[in-house]
């Protein structure tokens, strides 16, 4: 636990020393605005929800949250750096779930930093809270979710370009795995329950039910499931490339 | 105490190191030798745990590394090669962080942390990002962090490559003041250094270890060994006349520095030989030793066959 804290402060520091911390955090917020007001309607429409807020997150997540995924791993390989941390007297899953805990703490944060858009809907109407309550935590869930899959194909390259698209691909894979059109697809092939499988792996399905404020043990299941399944596969993915 | 037995390393289809065994006691510094790619660096990774070895046994103070890696790797500091570490960092506070790593208790983290960097002068660059400093800073912070648990045994991959010379000499007398109560490995392409600061020197070629003596012993192997080497004005009827000697096996002259040096037949001093011979032809000498043996001339004749046959192969 004590090895846990100290990577994650480390980590968070090195976060904040480059600008990578002020360009993501400054960027998110802009985004995340741009989208809930100017594509979403969200002042328009006259509801006191945050509903378009939080509907345009997964797409935002899906590129930004790779940019922070991409190095957790492979700058270390690439810096030589693995060989000093895998010396230590630390155990390979303490790095993995330091490093990842870090990251997710990293993305919380810039979304608490949206905090205002909640004081501006509780001074413009009536919201349900509980609501919104629900939907940052199936946001931050959801980062966790792409992070975890970011920092599995991050161990697998020294390229963090390679590291980014790889995740947003898989990313992507994991959100539209619910859509008519990829369900047709498999149908072509696969026996119904294999196609439900699919559909239930989806990232957008389970997003969605959390945001309509339905806080089914079943959809968190689902999010810590996948990022438990993505760190074990980094521990043996940093174990597999670590000496390459 | 480091025990190796059997040691091998596959890379797909190459053989990085190939049944190496050896014992490294306390008290001991052991200088790895070889030419590039000759398995060096790999025997260390695998030895710190970084690696697993295809074959093999490690153990580490009496610890076997397959069945306890953590405890091993709590025993031993390491100095990987190039010293990595973490660039955006403050000096300060990149030893904060391995100690608190290396399991050091709270209470007595910060005054290791002062310790070291005490021991490596790094007081001035406390509070520098690792990033702006000089290549010899780097290596100390690399050393300080391997030393900072006062670990038993210390693997250090080309500690003083890169250091200049006054820098070497400073990390070099700190290798010799740690070394009584650890066991120490370090790698080296650097000849001198073996002899500065080894007990013993391994050599390897192409994963296998082609000699291990004391550097004195090594120096004993070599050609020049108890040769007399003189710098002199000399013309050939007194090259020749040298050359007649009973005691001379050969004599060789280098224009550029007028240095002739005399090679004894097997085993005997022709020291006092040459000396009055010179006096007795009242030749003016600038400078006049017998050579304990060369380093590199022992290292490239135990090396370089086992790369000629890579050539022909």
């Amino acid at each position: 636990m004590n090895h846990v804290s100290a990577i994650i402060r480390r980590e968070l520091q090195s976060y904040f020393a480059t600008p990578i911390a002020y360009v993501f955090i400054v960027i998110f917020l802009v985004m995340s605005g741009v989208f809930a007001f100017y594509f979403g309607r969200l002042y328009e429409r006259g509801q006191a929800d945050l509903l378009p807020f939080f509907n345009y997150h997964p797409w935002l997540y899906l590129f930004l949250v790779p940019a922070v995924a991409m190095r957790i791993w492979s700058e270390e390989r690439n810096s030589g750096n693995i060989e000093l941390l895998m010396t230590l007297p630390v155990k390979r899953l303490t790095w993995v779930v330091g490093k990842f805990l870090a990251a997710w703490l990293f993305v919380g944060l810039a979304l608490l930093l949206t905090f205002p858009i909640v004081i501006s809907i509780n001074y413009l109407g009536n919201p349900d809270n509980g609501v919104i309550i629900a939907s940052y935590l199936g946001s931050f869930l959801l980062a966790g979710a792409f992070l975890a899959i970011g920092s599995c194909l991050s161990a697998a390259t020294k390229n963090q370009v390679i590291a980014f698209i790889l995740t947003v691909v898989i990313c992507f894979l994991f959100l539209l795995s619910g859509f008519p059109m990829v369900l047709a697809f498999f149908k072509l092939f696969l026996p119904q329950f294999m196609v439900d499988v699919v559909a239930s792996t989806s990232f957008l399905s389970h997003y969605a039910s959390i945001t309509k404020g339905v806080l089914d043990l079943g959809d968190l299941g689902y999010f810590a499931l996948t990022i438990c399944i993505w760190l074990y596969a980094t521990v043996l993915v940093v174990e597999m490339k670590k000496g390459d | 105490m480091i025990e190796c037995f059997n040691l091998s390393k596959d890379f797909s289809d190459v053989k990085a190191v190939d049944d190496l065994s050896f014992t490294a006691h306390k008290g001991q510094v052991l200088g790895f030798l070889g030419p590039n790619g000759a398995g060096k660096s790999t025997t260390m990774k695998m030895i710190t745990g970084f690696l697993p070895p295809t074959n093999g046994q490690i153990k580490v103070c009496g610890i076997d590394l397959a069945e306890d890696p953590l405890a091993v790797k709590n025993k031993i500091g390491y100095l990987p090669e190039g010293a990595p570490s973490y660039h955006e960092m403050k000096v300060g506070p990149f030893l904060q962080f391995i100690a608190r790593m290396r399991n050091i208790p709270v209470a007595q983290q910060q005054g290791a942390v002062d310790s070291v960097v005490a021991r490596l002068n790094l007081n001035h660059v406390y509070y520098q990002k690792i990033d702006t400093l000089s290549k010899g800073f780097k290596r100390r912070v690399g050393l300080a962090q391997a030393i900072i648990h006062d670990p038993e045994v210390l693997i250090m991959d080309e500690p003083t490559d890169g250091l200049d010379p006054n820098q070497k000499h400073q990390v070099r007398e700190l290798i010799t003041t740690m070394s009584k109560n650890k066991t120490i490995i370090l790698s080296t392409h650097i000849l001198e250094e073996v002899h500065a600061v080894c007990d013993r020197a391994i050599i390897i070629a192409k994963g296998a270890i082609v000699a291990d003596n004391t550097p004195t012993e090594m120096e004993s192997m070599s050609r020049y060994h108890h040769a007399v080497s003189f710098v002199a004005d000399l013309d050939t009827i007194l090259l020749n006349k040298i050359k007649d000697l009973d005691c001379v096996r050969d004599v060789t002259y280098n224009a550029r520095l007028k240095e002739t040096t005399v090679f004894p037949t097997q085993g005997l001093f022709i020291f006092d030989e040459v000396s009055g011979l010179l006096k007795q032809q009242g030749i003016q000498v600038t400078s006049l030793k017998m050579e304990a043996g060369r380093l590199d001339e022992v290292f490239r004749n135990i090396t370089q066959p086992a790369q000629n046959q890579e050539v022909q192969q």
